[in-house]
């Protein structure tokens, strides 16, 4: 499939703007969409994705079936019946056998499809004899990944293997501020830790909220599931061949709601097993040095994925509910309030006992001295104390 | 025709000065103050629509941030829906009816004033809240998630007093005031749908205001109605809304097929076929509408067997809206036809209402609507049903009917200029979202990945010419109300093929029609 044709379009416009990233645009794209295709639903590399889209093209096709006859109908009568054709009007106004007719007609196409959408409901929303689970939380504006139980996987709470999935902190940026986003590659739809699941495994995917209502979509596995606080939804994946898929949140989640992508890298069992042992003994685990740069360095990352979205990029805060971080008397003062702070949390703000210690040291290090904080340096040593 | 001497045949003429709207109780004042709130409010929701298209032109975001391109499209949907189409159709409810079944006005004419004037101070107040949640208001991102939703809630609140009075006042005008002669199956179709319309909206306004109740008790008053940590239920408002939302989605629809059931014969010069089965197809359509609620909720999860009524059910509508298209379409069958603004409108609407009918028939496959769902096929689908649908019957009403209204034709090649640039526009507007949701781009989107950039930059160019031509479209009616000139003047009957009580009296139609009723053969 080409855009050459429109393309064209555009450079006949002589939209200098759009000129920029026409070239780029399609060449990059991810194969997210399929082949090229943006027309249909992308390639399934599931079964429930297949079945969507054979139910898809079904009942497509005898709505075209319908139209032509329909539609070819009126258009010949347009043409034929006009009165400066010089035809008089016939008188005819009523008709119960073709009323009738074209009451049942239509109502056996539906019984048709209706036949063939119900076999299919009934396979899609069989979510029974899981081979794994993966518990899939949503929360403004991100994912958390929590492996639950299955082959690999040890139902006890040590060690379960649990993070979170941010947007790409680069792309937000970009998008935010007006750069010019035409080079990058997946844009908006790439993310600092993929989902890792094994190919040729049926998985249950358990879908819960706490906040606001998400919705978890990847189109290639034909699965949208909302997530909704006060609920556990489940649907299911078996995912036939490797590769990363990618997809994004389908239910408006408030602000961010178009930068919570999803990514899913669907690799060999063998593949699988060695990335979840590597997790759970914490290799997977970025390192953070102790020193003031590394820990400002890895705090930077850390503030644009979890703080930025309330207080703001440059720490200048939103409005009357998300305080200024930016010249604060809290990130200026005593080190162990600043903690307890971001440990504990306070009203809106919620509490991030979850982040290691190396993290936390590393964010609250960053946000006591950037946009002109000055204050003492923490090691995760510090936060240990403060736990 | 001189005007003054038809009004002294009755008691008076048209008060003058600005006391005339505040204070009129006739309804084709009323009428009309609706119709130009409702064109008012259509330029707005519009200029909503363009700031949407405008971001959305090129990936990045350009002019506004992400909680204000919310708030766009959330009022967007909200003025279209409770400001632009809804009034309108009450506005052509409250010239028309009266005049199609003989009577002399409305039955409660000082309701009929309070239900239009609560309208400017509900839109007020939405515009005051300016909420960004969505039209469709879910919980819990409105009731937890967002700041002051008073304003929101009351605007919903009066906005529903206004369409249940103006209700009961339609369906008492229509069971009361008929001519002598005029029985229900005499009735003109355009009486026939609103009064089956106004049933709908008595029976789920009150529903929506329950739900914004509830919203507001959460969000002020500590219950927890919709909130999960309370023992509440976010799917339950869910539930709720779309028990109003769906019925809605007819309430704006179905006298827009009583109105192309006007304007088809006339300009066919043959009766309408089927005249039975439109009045049935109606009442089938208005009764499926309750039923059919939870196929806007298929990703929530829902038992199979639930799931599988919904589909069923829904699929159900296409059944009486195929015998309403068979007899439009039969209706034109050796007709002796002509092509006017009005019927060119309505045959548009014929074509790209079933193109929307499509797609909804599709979305009622709930395995393949777990992909279609919040995306912009989606979005594709309810404004081909919408504005191509209602929007488009509105203007061939206004066309048809504007003649009897005003005593002068409108021009009839700008007329036809207006016709082509919206047809055109709207299709490459709203055509391509098709494409860009199947291949996956979910709405409500301020910025979206690159792949799907290509159909966005078109849909934009077509909206900006669809919001553009509509402009064209205020003019051609200012000029036409303006018109002095004698070439201008209407005949009472205006079109050669129309039929109706409307037709008899003279055009302008005098402020007062009707005092004595008319024989019904
Ligand atoms: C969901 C929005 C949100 C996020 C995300 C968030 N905060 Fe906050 N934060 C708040 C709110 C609201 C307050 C004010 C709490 C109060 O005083 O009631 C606050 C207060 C604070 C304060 C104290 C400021 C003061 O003057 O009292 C600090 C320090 C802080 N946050 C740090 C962080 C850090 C570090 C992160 C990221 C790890 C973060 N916040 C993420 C909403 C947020
Ligand atoms: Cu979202
Ligand atoms: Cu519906």
């Amino acid at each position: 499939m080409s855009f050459k044709s429109l393309k064209t379009i555009k450079d006949k416009l002589g939209l200098t703007a759009l000129l920029v990233f026409s070239g780029s645009a399609l060449a990059d794209v991810d194969p997210y969409v399929g082949n090229g295709a943006t027309y249909d639903f992308p390639d399934p590399v599931t079964p429930l994705a297949r079945t969507a889209l054979n139910q898809h093209h079904e009942s497509f096709w005898i709505c075209v079936a319908i139209a032509v006859v329909v539609f070819g109908v009126m258009i010949y009568s347009l043409f034929a019946h006009r009165k400066s054709r010089g035809v008089t009007p016939a008188t005819f106004h009523e008709s119960t056998t073709v009323e009738v007719l074209w009451t049942i007609v239509p109502f056996v196409i539906l019984a048709v499809m209706g036949a063939s959408a119900t076999k299919s409901l009934i396979e899609y929303e069989d979510t029974s004899g899981s081979e794994m689970t993966i518990k899939v939380t949503g929360k403004q504006w991100y994912w958390v990944y929590e492996y639950v139980d299955g082959k690999n996987t040890p139902l006890s709470k040590k060690g379960k293997v649990r993070f979170e999935s941010h947007i790409n902190a680069d792309h937000k940026k970009a998008s935010l501020n007006n750069l010019d986003v035409t080079k990058i590659k997946n844009y908006l739809v790439d993310v600092d830790k993929p989902l890792v699941i094994p190919i040729k495994t049926r998985i249950r995917f358990l879908l819960k909220s706490d906040d606001v209502i998400h919705s978890w979509w990847v189109p290639k596995f034909g699965v949208k599931k909302d997530s909704i606080p006060g609920y556990v939804n489940s649907t299911w994946a078996y995912v036939e061949k490797e590769g990363t898929y990618r997809g994004q949140c389908a239910e408006l989640c408030g602000t961010y709601h178009a930068y919570m992508p999803i990514v899913v890298k669907a690799v060999s069992q063998a593949e699988y097993g060695k990335w979840y042992t590597a997790q759970k003994s914490g290799a997977g685990k970025v390192k953070i040095g102790t020193s003031k740069a590394a820990l400002m360095k890895a705090g930077e990352k850390i503030y644009a994925t979890k703080c930025a979205a309330c207080h703001q990029a440059e720490g200048q805060g939103l409005g009357k509910t998300f305080p200024a971080l930016k010249g604060n008397a809290m990130v200026n003062g005593p080190a162990l309030e600043h903690i307890t702070m971001v440990l504990k949390g306070k009203g809106a703000m919620p509490k991030f006992d979850d982040m290691s210690d190396a993290e936390l040291a590393a964010v609250i290090t960053y946000e006591r001295n950037s946009w002109g904080n000055k204050a003492s340096v923490v090691k995760p040593a510090d936060v240990k104390k403060a736990r | 025709m001189n005007s003054e001497t038809t009004h002294d045949d009755h008691h008076h003429g048209a008060p003058k000065g600005l006391t005339r709207w505040l204070f009129t109780t006739n309804h084709k004042d009323i009428g009309s103050l609706y119709l130009w709130f409702s064109f008012i409010m259509l330029l707005l929701g519009g200029t909503y629509a363009m700031g949407i298209r405008a971001e959305l032109m090129q990936p990045g975001i350009q002019y506004f941030d992400p909680e204000t391109f919310n708030m766009l499209t959330t009022m967007h949907g909200l003025i279209m829906v409770f400001g632009a189409i809804m009034p309108a159709f009450v506005g052509l409810a409250n010239w028309l009816i009266p005049m199609m079944i003989g009577a002399p006005d409305m039955a409660l004419p000082r309701m009929n004033n309070w239900s239009f004037w609560i309208l400017p101070v509900a839109a007020t107040m939405l515009l005051i809240a300016s909420p960004a949640f969505g039209w469709t208001f879910y919980a819990p991102l409105s009731t937890e998630y967002s700041g002051g939703i008073a304003f929101f809630v009351f605007a919903v609140h009066l906005l529903g007093f206004s369409s249940i009075m103006g209700s009961i006042n339609i369906i008492a005008t229509i069971l009361n005031m008929r001519a002598p002669g005029m029985t229900l199956m005499k009735m003109p179709l355009f009486v026939w749908t609103w009064l089956i319309t106004a049933f709908l909206l008595i029976a789920v306004m009150p529903v929506l205001a329950g739900a914004v109740t509830m919203m507001l008790t959460d969000h002020y008053f500590g219950t927890a109605f919709f909130k999960a940590a309370g023992g509440g239920d976010p799917v339950l408002f869910q539930h709720v809304f779309w028990f109003f939302g769906h019925p809605e989605v007819y309430i704006m629809i179905l006298p827009a097929f009583g109105i192309v059931s006007h304007i088809i014969p006339t300009f066919s010069r043959k009766k309408l076929f089927g005249y039975t089965s439109m009045v049935y197809a109606t009442a089938s359509i208005a009764f499926l509408s309750f039923i059919v609620w939870a196929h806007h909720m298929f990703t929530v999860g829902m038992p199979v067997a639930g799931e599988l009524f919904f589909m069923y059910a829904t699929m159900l509508i296409a059944v009486p809206t195929g015998v309403k298209v068979f007899n439009w379409v039969s209706t034109m069958w050796r007709g002796a036809m002509t092509f006017e603004t009005p019927m060119l409108f309505s045959i548009a609407f014929v074509f790209l209402f079933t193109l929307g009918g499509f797609s909804g028939l599709m979305l009622a496959i709930t395995t393949a609507d777990f992909q279609y769902h919040d995306t912009y096929f989606v979005v594709a689908h309810f404004h081909y049903v919408l504005v191509t649908g209602s929007l488009f019957t509105i203007i061939a009403a206004a066309y048809y009917w504007l003649p009897k209204w005003t005593g002068n034709m409108y021009n009839e090649g700008l007329g036809k200029w207006h016709f082509w640039l919206s047809t055109i526009s709207v299709n490459v507007t709203f055509f391509p979202m098709h494409f860009t949701g199947l291949a996956g781009m979910p709405r409500r989107y301020a910025d979206y990945p690159l792949q799907f950039a290509d159909f966005n930059f078109i849909s934009s160019i077509g909206a900006f010419v669809f919001g553009l031509s509509q402009l064209l479209f205020l003019y051609i009616v200012i000029a036409c109300i303006r018109s002095k000139k004698a070439e201008d003047k209407a005949t009472d009957q205006v079109w050669e093929g129309a039929e109706g009580l409307e037709w008899e009296i003279p055009s302008p139609a005098p402020y007062h029609t009707f005092a004595t009723p008319p024989e019904i053969k």
